[in-house]
Formats: C-alpha cells, structure tokens, sequence
C-alpha cells in the first residue's frame, strides 16, 4: 500500500474517507514469473513450470522455484509477483502449522488448500489490494485426485488440465487434444515437456530451465532443474529469403 | 522570392487532419463505431512441392458472429493467393486493388506474377497508411523462383518463414505448427498439418469458428478446397420443418398493385442538366 500524503484531504469530506482517498492500493508486478502448466495422470498430478523470475523485460532470477508442496497432499505452482507468491507460501504454512496442532490425524487435501486460497485471492481483490499472481494447486489424498488453479481476481475452477498466462493460449489447445485419462508417468511428462517447448520457443519470458514435479498418494517429487532439447536448424530458417532477395 | 506558404492541394494518400480531432473525441467518452472484423486464424506452410494456406470462416462484429461462412483466402494472381486477417474491408480491398495491379502486370510484361511483387505491393501500400489500413495478411505462392510464404502486418514490415500464422487465433495455430512442423512434409501430410492447426484455431479461440478452408499451391497448379472440413455441422434441425401445418386456412388472396402505371407525357420540356 502506498500512502500518498501530499494531496491535501478536502474540506468537505470526512475525516476518515479523506484519509482513505489519500491510499493507493493497486499495484504493479515487479519480478514475475510465468507460466506453469499441470495435468492429471494416471497415478497423480504432474506440474511443470520453469525457474526464470524476470524483472521487466530483464531475466533476472534465473533459479526462482515456483513449484513447492503444501502440506503432505498437494503441490502448488504460481506465475506472476514472486515477492506475493512467497507470501502466499507464508499464509499456507501457517494453515497447514494449524491444521496440524489439531493432531487428530486428518490432514488438509488439496480441495481444502485451494478453497481457503481463493477465499484469500478473493478476498484481496476486492479490498483492492490483490495478490498478483495465478496459482495452480493441485493433489491426491485417499485416491481422489484433485487439479484447480485461482487467479489474482479470485477467478477459481478445477480441471482435468490447467495453465496459467501464456501457457492458457499456447499449451491448453495442445493438451486439449491430446490428453485423455489413462496417460502413464512417461507419457505425461512427455506431454508437458512438448508444452513447454513450444512456450519456450513463442514467449518471450520463458527460459531453458525447468522443473517438473508429480504427486501420487505415496507422496511428491519435484525434479532437478534441467533443460530442453530446442531445434532452430530447420534449414528453410536459414536462409528464409533466398528467392525473395531483399526482403526480411 | 517569399518563403510564404502556398496552398498546394494534397495529392492523394491518407489525410491525417482528422486524426487529432477524433483522438480529441475518444477522450472525451466518443465511443467510436466498430468495425466488421474477422477476428480469426490464417496459417501457411511450405511443403516439398509448395504452399499450403488454410483460414477459418467466421467474421465476427465485437461479440455477435456476422457471416458464419466468409472467404478468407483471397485470389491475387494465377499462382498466388493470400489469406487476410483484421478488419474485413481493408483486406479485401487491399488484396483486390493489388490483384488487379499485377493483372495489368502481367500484361505489360508477358509473365507470370511473381510472389515478392504482390509482397512489395502491397507493403509499401500498407506502409504508407501507417497502419491505420488495418490489414495483417498470410501471402503464399508459387513462380518460377519456388514457393514462397510471408506475413504482412498493418504497419507494412514483412516475415518470409516457412510456417506462419496471424489473427486472433495464432497462438493456438502455432502450438500445433511448433510441435508437429518438421521437414520435408508431403501434400497430404502438409495438409492435414494445416487442417489441425486451423481446428486449433477453431476451437480454442472466441474469434475464429465454423469451416476450415484450404488451398494447395503448386508449380502451375492450384487447389482450392472451399470448406475442405466442415467440423461445425447444424445439429438440431426441426424436423417439422418452417411450413405451415395442413390446417391452416387460407382466407383471402389478393395482390394490390403498390402503384398506378406512370403515364408518359410525350413533348415535354426537356430536362435540365
């Protein structure tokens, strides 16, 4: 929140909304990151996203681990304000720290987890002081497995794939088409990786380095960092205007 | 010699005197009438032999959709044809008024078209209009040369590629390009490709729907699949059909003449210029 003190509060209002008009609450991001994508697989829940966290047009941050588990049966993944993402895991630790001083042998499951996140996300938006950011939660407990994602408006649903930014318009046609129920661990991390690929070559604040994490009712893992095989040798781009000699 | 400014009369081209005033009028709350756009999904691919350019069919007008069956790939010679994406009376008109200049080419020359003379045409007319001809357009051909594909956008720059998609559904075309394009792609597999993306398109986006067009270009031949997949079928048709049921009674049948025949008044004056 910024307050702005030098404007002077008019006369005629009162004192408590002067002071009111005096607060800035809408922000702007300032390190981001992007997409994360998530589909529901055979055993569980996979989330790819990568560690890039840019600063404008800068990549600045280029091991931001935007993928972290949240209590024993869920995972969440975010894209937008990092500095709001952390704050974010800050509120849920707490949950989860309540949750289980309970000590009554129930946990919190990922169906709970992202109704008390949209509460939050919601909640902020409308006192007009939002959250930057698009979370996917997503999670197994007792078999049933559970993928939901909830935007800096509040905006929540759940889904048999998610994304958030660009990931929306370049990575769900393709899971559209070829996700079905019964993908194997193989098949879904190939599926991601083919989306992510395509991310990395059309948006221009993706970067090479990406984890993947599954979580299965055995548990989670989140893999080590690594990159993508990209092709930029197809031979029609190196030398795309031989026969048109003089334009771009 | 005076350095007076003499009223010179503008010799064509866009006249940007009215800009500042309708800037003026949209701050001040004008809301400015929309135009017919074809918020849509327009790809091209080369394969072994030549160009393959697909388009969609929906033009919307905001959110209503205006003609569930449009054409969007638009002929400019023999052997070039070019898909057009914005707003719909700019890319026809633009395509036409090029099509018809190199007709005339072709005259004068006594050859066939080639693809970077419909490019340099219809760039340097974009670019003169500054982008407010808002016009962005997939051009595909083949001449003696090869196959050539290139993107124009509104302001007049241009890409030559050898996959390329535009409108409002780009995105979800290119997904499918960038996972599935590779080299040395058949007809029919190049079709099929473009087909795929363009059902991308389609389905993932507000602004393209209803057919899928494609049109295959090769050396001295072309192909043009109107509504080669039509994925988007009327589904629920009232089998009762619109006529009236057998009970209905006609009462009365009676045609009104709407005028009196006009009589010709012969000898008149005659009429002024």
């Amino acid at each position: 929140m910024i307050v702005d003190s030098s404007s002077p509060a008019p006369a005629k209002k009162s004192l408590l909304l002067s002071s009111e008009a005096d607060l800035q609450r809408t922000q702007t991001p300032y390190v981001t990151g992007t997409s994360v994508i998530a589909i529901k697989y055979k055993d569980g829940i996979l989330i790819a996203a990568d560690m890039g966290g840019s600063y404008g047009s800068t990549l600045r941050y280029k091991n931001v681990e935007r993928i972290r588990p949240v209590g024993k049966h869920s995972l969440i993944g975010a894209s937008g304000e990092i500095s709001d993402f952390q704050e974010i895991l800050r509120y849920l630790d707490e949950l989860i720290l309540n949750d289980s001083m309970w000590d009554d042998g129930n946990s919190l499951g990922p169906k709970e987890v992202h109704n008390y996140l949209t509460r939050v996300m919601y909640n902020r938006r409308n006192k007009f002081n939002p959250l930057w950011n698009s979370l996917i939660l997503g999670g197994v407990k007792n078999g049933q497995k559970y993928l939901g994602t909830v935007n800096m408006i509040g905006v929540h649903y759940e889904d048999n794939h998610v994304a958030t930014g660009f990931g929306n318009h370049l990575a769900r046609p393709i899971l559209r088409e070829e996700w079905n129920e019964n993908l194997t661990f193989e098949e879904g991390v190939k599926l991601l990786e083919k989306c992510m690929r395509v991310l990395l070559y059309r948006d221009r604040s993706a970067v090479n380095k990406l984890q993947i994490a599954k979580i299965t009712d055995e548990g989670f893992t989140i893999s080590q960092p690594y990159s993508l095989k990209t092709q930029w040798k197809f031979k029609a781009f190196e030398n795309p205007t031989v026969g048109a000699e003089g334009s771009w | 010699m005076s350095k007076a400014a003499i009223e010179v009369p503008p010799k064509g081209g866009f006249s940007f005197d009215l800009c500042r005033r309708n800037e003026m009028l949209v701050k001040k709350g004008l809301n400015a009438p929309s135009f017919l756009k074809t918020g849509t999904t327009i790809v091209g691919l080369v394969f072994q032999d030549g160009v393959i350019l697909g388009a969609d069919t929906r033009a919307t007008e905001g959110p209503i959709v205006a003609d569930k069956n449009c054409e969007k790939i638009h002929y400019i010679a023999p052997n070039i044809y070019c898909c057009g994406a914005g707003t719909a009376a700019d890319t026809e008109a633009v395509t036409d008024m090029v099509s018809s200049q190199l007709t005339l080419h072709r005259h004068h020359t006594g050859r066939e078209s080639r693809v970077v003379t419909a490019l340099t045409l219809l760039k340097s007319h974009l670019f003169s209009y500054q982008g407010y001809v808002s016009a962005a357009l997939v051009l595909g051909g083949v001449d003696f040369t090869g196959p050539h594909l290139h993107t124009i956008y509104p302001h007049g720059s241009t890409d030559t590629l050898p996959f390329a998609t535009m409108g409002s559904g780009s995105l979800a075309a290119m997904a499918v390009f960038e996972s599935k394009y590779r080299e040395g792609l058949t007809r029919d597999e190049g079709v099929q490709l473009v087909a795929e993306a363009i059902s991308s398109g389609i389905f993932n986006d507000l602004g393209s729907g209803s057919n899928v067009d494609i049109c295959v270009l090769t050396k001295g031949h072309k192909e043009y699949l109107r509504n080669h997949l039509q994925p988007n079928p009327r589904t629920y048709i009232s089998e009762k059909g619109y006529s009236f049921s057998k009970k209905t009674e006609v009462l009365l049948t009676k045609i009104t003449p709407l005028r009196d025949s006009v009589h010709i008044i012969e000898g008149g004056d005659e009429m002024e210029e």
